[in-house]
């Protein structure tokens, strides 16, 4: 062990508390958010920051679940429109609710899918692509090695005058097929499907089992921490990509609380109040759903980058 | 990779691997093939044409290279493109910077101290894109904002200053907010790349007699650039894009519009010749080629070191 010289001491000291001071600045604007939320009006306008509110309210929750009604859900059949004369095929609607609940539920199922989707055609993808020496397996990852280093969004435009042609535009499909078709997950599953030992998986083949067999009951088990990453990636990319949800949704009842927040700030004079309360609600999934896969996250984004 | 194939593999073993290789890929295929592909094909053929929004059709007429010669003598978008210079050249370098320090600061804490600071500066992320801009619209709000209440109560400045409304500081104040979003991934990859950095390399480089700053520059720093050559390509690939934070609260306005915000406005906004389809994949074409000159470049410089 070296000796601790003083000037190394001071540093420490110096350092811990400017990391103390970031700490702090990094958490602030989330408490704005909060607190803001159950601010009064009075506290809100107050041109003297109020930093802890003086009373706590709903208010703006209320304002908030006041701004319009519609139905809870909606599901159609994708593509269903093809079938139907051009209009879409509304399987269930449900009752009359605010249109920030509505929002709430659109991105949360929108991101659920989109994780599903991500991590079941991931993971098998990834699979083949480390363990199975097909014909063309070099060209295809390095296709898909390339399409990562694009730019996602330059292709947004493009893929607008696709999804209109498909008739998926202004549905959550449009949203979740995009991210879906994103090479990261199967970039990212390769990595962790590579540590599997190819021996257990000769010994399941030897003692009869099918291809699919070997894949649920062997493959997928080991890459589950894999999986777990992706699953949280892939959440967090789709409840941020704001822009892709501003172009693929148009009707006030297929926003996402994100959208839905940007419109109302768009839309209505200045009421922090309201938008905070909406933030709030747009913060809170996706913080918790950070929380539940945490243990995997870090993993995740490290193999992400090994062999970049 | 493909040199991994077994020589000895009979042609009935290699056409049962081709025909399971390729169902397994096949779900995944479709997605990246339909969704990713294709219209990058279509962005590069109609970057080409005068294809508009509102045409039925998905292409209008072949114009050869009109659309990047007339780009090239647009004013507008030479605007964009040198603020998204100007983005990218100031926040990939305080962002690699920023985050290095901070691993390095606290890499060698323990386990929940260290989780609890990495999750904090992850923080920005996790709120959520829209929930973050929204806030700090507020904070830099002419009249009920935080910072010229903070920044006239310790006596920087004196009048109330329009931050997002003055062409003098609206882009450096994105250039906050999109730093603040971007330094978590980096600070957990650093974080792991300094806790696997070969400890014996490090006490050989101590009994030679170099000094902490020798080692760091030598051992660890050498270590690491795999890990600072990903971050880099991100953090680059991250700022040449930046939208929403231009979307939702400047609209362009106070000489911080970016390519991306024009492509989308040109797409879309445009009040005359509403909807220049061509014209806008066109910019999408520049801006990739940027991008990916830009990573190559890095690419480069890495492998040289």
């Amino acid at each position: 062990m070296k000796i601790e010289t003083g000037r190394g001491r001071a540093y420490k000291i110096a350092s811990v508390i400017i990391l103390v001071i970031l700490a702090f600045l990094f958490t602030f604007p989330l408490y704005w958010i909060v607190t803001g939320a159950f601010k009064n009006g009075a506290d809100i306008n107050a041109t003297k920051p109020i930093w802890v509110p003086s009373e706590w309210v709903m208010n703006n929750f209320d304002k908030l679940m006041k701004q319009r009604s519609v139905p809870l859900w909606e599901v159609y059949l994708p593509f269903g429109s093809f079938f139907n004369g051009g209009k879409k095929m509304l399987l269930t609607a449900g009752p009359e609710a605010p249109a920030a609940i509505r929002w709430l539920i659109n991105a949360v199922l929108m991101c659920v899918l989109a994780m599903l989707f991500t991590c079941l055609t991931a993971a098998m993808a990834g699979y083949a692509l480390a363990k199975k020496r097909f014909n063309g397996r070099a060209i295809l990852f390095s296709l898909i090695v390339c399409a990562m280093a694009l730019p996602k969004q330059v292709i947004l435009i493009p893929l607008l005058k696709e999804m209109s042609a498909l008739r998926l535009y202004d549905s959550l499909w449009a949203v979740i097929f995009p991210t879906v078709g994103w090479p990261f997950g199967v970039f990212l599953m390769k990595q962790f499907s590579e540590s599997i030992p190819g021996e257990i998986l000769e010994a399941t083949r030897i003692d009869g089992a099918s291809e699919l067999k070997t894949f649920t009951t062997v493959v997928m088990p080991m890459i589950k921490p894999g999986i777990g990453a992706l699953a949280i990636f892939t959440f967090i990319n789709c409840w941020n990509d704001y822009f892709m949800q501003l172009v693929m949704l148009a009707s006030g009842s297929n926003f996402t609380i994100p959208l839905g927040i940007a419109t109302l700030q768009a839309e209505t004079s200045v009421d922090n109040g309201l938008l905070m309360a909406g933030a709030t609600l747009a913060a809170a999934p996706i913080i918790i759903v950070f929380l539940i896969f945490q243990k995997y996250f870090t993993q995740g984004i490290t193999m992400g980058a090994v062999k970049g | 990779m493909a040199k991994q194939s077994h020589p000895t593999m009979s042609r009935a073993l290699q056409r049962r691997e081709n025909i399971s290789g390729y169902l397994f890929l096949l779900p995944s295929l479709v997605f990246f093939i339909g969704f990713v592909v294709i219209p990058m094909l279509i962005c590069i053929i109609t970057s080409l044409t005068d294809a508009n929004m509102h045409d039925q059709g998905m292409f209008g007429s072949f114009v050869g290279l009109s659309n990047f010669t007339k780009l090239m003598s647009d004013g507008t978008f030479l605007e964009a493109l040198k603020n998204t210079f100007i983005i990218v050249i100031v926040s990939v370098p305080t962002v690699c910077a920023f985050s290095l320090w901070v691993s390095s600061a606290i890499y060698k804490l323990s386990g929940p101290v260290l989780s609890a600071f990495r999750c904090i500066f992850y923080l920005p992320v996790v709120t959520g894109s829209v929930a973050v801009t929204v806030v700090w619209k507020w904070m830099y709000d002419n009249y009920t904002g935080i910072f010229n209440h903070v920044l006239k109560g310790v006596g920087l400045i004196d009048q109330n200053i329009n931050w997002l409304g003055d062409s003098k500081y609206a882009l450096w104040c994105i250039i906050l907010i999109l730093f603040t979003t971007s330094v978590g991934q980096p600070i957990v990859l650093y974080v792991s790349a300094l806790g696997n950095v070969d400890q014996t390399l490090i006490e050989a480089a101590e009994v030679d007699g170099a000094n902490s700053f020798q080692v760091f520059w030598q051992v660890k720093w050498a270590q690491m650039m795999p890990t600072t050559l990903y971050i880099l390509v991100i953090t680059t690939i991250n700022s040449f894009q930046c939208f929403a934070l231009i979307q939702l609260l400047t609209k362009g306005g106070a000489g911080t519009n970016t390519v991306m915000y024009h492509i989308y406005w040109t797409a879309f906004k445009l009040t005359e010749q509403a909807g220049h389809f061509g014209y806008a994949n066109a910019m999408g074409v520049v801006l990739a080629i940027f991008i990916g000159l830009l990573s190559a470049l890095q690419f480069k410089l890495a492998k040289e070191k």
